[in-house]
């Protein structure tokens, strides 16, 4: 196996002005487009879902059940004879949303435990922490599913779970960029010549720890739309008949061995949602936080 | 070093005793009662429900309830599943194995496809190969497990028919599962060790080593992989709890008996002894997989030393 020899490091200054290396490298710089591109493309075929289709993603045809994909059904019909391109774009606004909004609940509640937790130090720091060690004991999607069986399943409480049980991972993070922040030394001088706490965390803690909690957000917006979509497949999501892309393929999982295309399509959507968002995260991520591109 | 793995030892123990308290505590905040669900049609009866309740030990206040609980369990007591009276250690005997077997086939799983992804991503660095192996582990890491899982039963299954499309026992009832289960954790690992290697083979001493004319396969297996292998080997670690709870979701694809759907069911039925012991047996193999992972830094990398 051949070893890539490694250009020697150019001293950092000169480097912004040296020409891309190889053919490939122009993709990094493109991921935040690319990523967004799809993105807003999926925004666009779901929450305008009527101007693609006609037919109503709730409307039942006894005589036309389980159609393979023609010009007519372009993704096929399902078990009730439903048109499930349809089914599949007016779906996706209820994992676009919920997954949103959970990953913003995590993130908000996240963020302020990590704030408070890093700004106020001591026993407070390390019981918020400790609590944070706790929730993250259970792993993956346990606590969700969890918190969505007790507050019972529906589309709100899949909110709640998803974005509740995702706050700790943010706040860890947050505590972290806090507490390196606080010991900075123009911020530690900032405190000593007398500017208030609040004044200390919105002119310096929060700038340097909004980037990285951008980041975070947008690199975990992935996971959170598998979770939906997790919970969706187990039936503690949105309830039957409204379509959502997880709960569709559970209808799928029912027919595999008649109709492949319930399994397919919706599947397909849920994949390019999350590869745009991990794209997004990736641009972010080099447009936010060179040290670490 | 043994006074530190004895203090992470007690950090485990005590995240693991406060974690079961609140599986405890969550598991009976569960609309629902499990008397009135247990008893069914006989649940008119005001007199029996208490009667019942009273024999469960669920009219004692939640605090007494958690002592002589955890009591009972500290003595290899697990109790008694409340919806077909079976013992709570049959109930894992029968499931575990099933679970445990998909889970570890998912890592092997895991570690070839993250390992062998990453080493050639890296190796190959910004050429055609590399972007064509980074989109794959894009894409891996993007599909969810379960529908990979529905793809290959329509394919290998249905179409094919080279394998069972559900259920079935033996090493080719776990094929599909552990690939669907898999190849997520693989994609995060692929991504890791890709980055990570190319780190490593930027510093000084992996140029000394190719200078001193050590063969490209020396370079890479004594001086780079060798280097890169701690945080590689965190990260595989941590895929060890996605992975287990991954099977909850794998298990209700291919409808394979297991711990998951013993959880679903055991939830779904308010059977309290049975989803406090899957729970904890959960948590307890979580934190020990981290604990272990933590504690092989210094026998992989000398320099390390806890004193």
């Amino acid at each position: 196996m051949a070893l890539p020899v490694p250009a020697p490091e150019p001293p950092r200054e000169i480097e912004a002005e040296l020409p891309p290396r190889r053919r490939w490298r122009w993709l990094r710089y493109r991921n935040l487009v690319w990523g967004g591109a799809v993105f807003v493309a999926l925004l666009v075929v779901t929450f305008g879902a009527p101007l693609f289709t006609h037919a109503n993603p709730l409307a039942v045809h006894p005589s036309a059940t389980l159609l393979p994909p023609s010009s007519k059904h372009l993704f096929g019909t399902d078990e009730l004879g439903r048109d499930l391109f349809s089914r599949v774009l007016y779906g996706g606004r209820y994992t676009i949303i919920a997954s949103l909004a959970a990953m913003a609940l995590g993130v908000t509640t996240g963020s302020l435990i990590g704030l408070i937790a890093g700004i106020a130090g001591g026993w407070v720091d390390m019981v918020l922490m400790r609590l944070m060690d706790l929730v993250l004991a259970f792993p993956g999607i346990l606590s969700a599913l969890a918190i969505t069986t007790i507050l019972g399943p529906s589309f709100l409480n899949l909110i709640l779970a998803i974005g509740f049980s995702s706050a700790p991972g943010y706040a860890r993070i947050v505590e972290a960029g806090t507490l390196q922040v606080k010991q900075l030394v123009y911020v530690e001088a900032a405190a000593s010549a007398g500017s208030t706490t609040w004044h200390v965390i919105r002119r310096h803690v929060l700038p340097n720890v909004f980037s990285l909690i951008v980041v975070a957000a947008t690199t975990g917006l992935g996971i959170t739309v598998l979770s939906v979509a997790a919970l969706g497949f187990l039936g503690l999501g949105v309830q039957p008949p409204t379509p959502e892309w997880g709960s569709i393929l559970n209808e799928g999982r029912q027919n595999i061995q008649l109709a492949w295309w319930i399994s397919l399509f919706p599947g397909i959507f849920i994949t390019l949602y999350v590869i745009a968002v991990s794209i997004m995260g990736d641009g972010l991520r080099d447009l936010l936080d060179p040290m670490n591109a | 070093m043994i006074r530190h793995i004895l203090r992470r030892l007690g950090a485990v123990v005590v995240l693991i005793v406060a974690a079961s308290m609140l599986v405890f505590l969550i598991i009976r905040l569960i609309p629902g009662d499990p008397v009135v669900m247990m008893l069914g049609s006989n649940a008119a009866d005001t007199a029996l429900i208490d009667k019942v309740r009273g024999q469960l030990g669920l009219n004692l206040p939640i605090y007494q309830q958690y002592i002589i609980w955890a009591g009972n369990v500290l003595h290899g007591r697990l109790g008694t599943s409340y919806v077909n009276n079976m013992p709570v250690t049959l109930l894992m005997k029968l499931n575990y194995p099933s679970t445990l077997q998909l889970t570890v086939s998912a890592l092997v799983v895991s570690v070839v496809v993250g390992l062998g992804l990453g080493i050639i991503a890296a190796v190959k660095q910004d050429t055609f190969w590399d972007v064509g192996l980074r989109t794959i582990a894009l894409v891996g890491l993007a599909m969810p497990s379960f529908w990979l899982g529905l793809l290959l039963i329509s394919l290998f299954g249905v179409t094919l028919k080279w394998l069972p499309v559900f259920g079935g026992t033996g090493w080719k009832a776990v094929i599909m599962p552990a690939l669907a289960l898999g190849i997520g954790g693989g994609s995060v690992i692929a991504r890791f060790v890709r980055s990570n290697l190319l780190e490593t083979i930027r510093l000084q001493h992996v140029t000394v080593a190719r200078s001193k004319g050590v063969s490209a396969s020396g370079v890479l297996r004594k001086h780079v992989i060798r280097n890169a292998i701690l945080p590689i080997i965190t990260v595989i670690g941590l895929q060890v709890g996605g992975l287990l709870s991954g099977t909850v979701v794998i298990e209700e694809v291919f409808s394979r008996p297991g711990i998951g759907v013993l959880l679903i069911n055991s939830i779904n039925d308010k059977d309290y002894p049975t989803v406090q012991i899957v729970i904890l047996t959960f948590t307890v193999i979580f934190a020990l997989v981290n604990l272990v992972t933590d504690l092989m830094y210094p026998f992989l990398d000398p320099r390390i030393r806890y004193s």
